[in-house]
């Protein structure tokens, strides 16, 4: 009886196979990352909110027909972006204290009009948006992020002045540290606290 | 002089037998990268707005997501204001269960957290948004991200 050898598995056409598999979990991939815009809302509480200076609200309204009214005057939403720097940044008084300060100081970071009919200092500075139930949540979030601008061009400002740095890159310096790089926190507290982001959103009123 | 004549040689063929290996190790990393859609919409997909200064959600696993948009079955009508909990249509009242179901699947030390993500379409309406902000007031989960996509300028 001859011997016969075992005749080897052709393997040739593993790539194929291999490739056929890449392809379907290519194709059924999803690398997206979620993102949005971020919001804190606010907690339920008995104590009634503390007595707010009308010069420190800055008013926006969007009613059920996406129209943008700001201090009661219609306003586009291209505009929008510079209004609330103008109000955010006016520094026309005093602020309430850092919270390394016992009392409050005047603005000495701020290039604004200093009116005194306007904001008093950015951490007293309100913006509050009342919407319409019927207006589009397009619109809402386009408004959002008008604001968020003005917030960022301020502290990119800011940044860039004491730290030389602005301060998209500063945060981001800080989270390509693990968040630990104790000096980078400090930074970005220090731009995060002169300028917080105090947008408060007010329950919207019925269609009517 | 023929001592320096070179023979002439064929091309040697590329040597493909690593070809699988490098396939199967791009299959291993799809393989492990891949998310499959855990829950079917069933309403229709949303048509995010968009905007330029967005956050990425970190810790995928910490995020729930609420779905607003018009539903695939007409019976529900057809405004884009419908809710999406898990795969069921809901409405504002569900939202704190859902959320409680969320937090049992997370280590306690993680609830904070959090976060909810609310994925809506441009035309849905405020109103809306206002009561799912309410109900996850009510229940304590405070993280809340818009859902957008990521633009460097808006077009309106």
């Amino acid at each position: 009886m001859a011997r016969r050898e075992n005749p080897e598995i052709n393997a040739g056409s593993m790539a194929d196979i291999a490739f056929l598999l890449l392809i379907f979990f290519l194709v059924t991939t999803t690398m997206d990352v979620d993102s949005g815009i971020p919001k804190k809302l606010a907690e339920k509480t008995e104590v009634k909110p503390p007595i707010v200076k009308e010069k420190n609200i800055f008013q926006i309204s969007i009613n059920s027909n996406n129209d943008l009214f700001v201090e009661d005057a219609v306003m586009e939403l291209k505009d929008l972006k510079e209004a609330a720097i103008k109000f955010i940044d006016n520094g026309g008084g005093v602020g309430n204290p850092m919270p390394d300060k016992e009392a409050g100081a005047p603005c000495d970071y701020c290039k604004g009009a200093k009116d005194p009919a306007s904001s008093d200092h950015p951490n007293k500075a309100i913006i509050a948006v009342e919407s319409d139930r019927g207006t589009e949540f397009g619109v809402y979030v386009a408004v959002q992020n008008e604001l968020l601008k003005a917030y960022a061009e301020l502290r990119n400002r800011l940044s860039q002045e004491k730290y030389g740095i602005s301060f998209t890159e500063l945060d981001q310096a800080f989270k390509d540290s693990g968040r630990k790089d104790e000096a980078l926190r400090k930074k970005v507290l220090d731009i995060k606290s002169s300028y917080p982001q105090i947008i408060s959103d007010s329950e919207p009123t019925d269609v009517q | 002089m023929s001592k320096f004549k070179k023979k002439k040689k064929e091309m040697p063929a590329v040597n493909t037998s690593s070809l699988p290996d490098i396939v199967f190790m791009l299959l291993f990393f799809f393989m492990v990268t891949t998310v499959m859609r855990e829950t079917d919409l069933q309403v229709e997909s949303p048509r995010l707005p968009s905007a330029s200064e967005v956050k990425k959600l970190e810790r995928k696993s910490l995020v729930s997501t609420i779905y607003v948009g018009k539903a695939k079955d007409p019976k529900y009508g057809t405004t884009y204001n419908r809710i999406q909990l898990n795969d069921k249509i809901a409405t504002p009242d569900d939202v704190p269960a859902f959320i409680f179901i969320e937090r049992g699947n997370q280590a306690e030390g993680d609830i904070p957290f959090m976060t909810t993500s609310i994925k809506a379409d441009k035309e849905s309406s405020v109103g809306t948004l206002a009561d799912i902000r309410e109900k996850l007031r009510d229940v304590n989960a405070l993280k809340l991200s818009l859902s957008t996509h990521k633009a460097s300028e808006i077009s309106k």
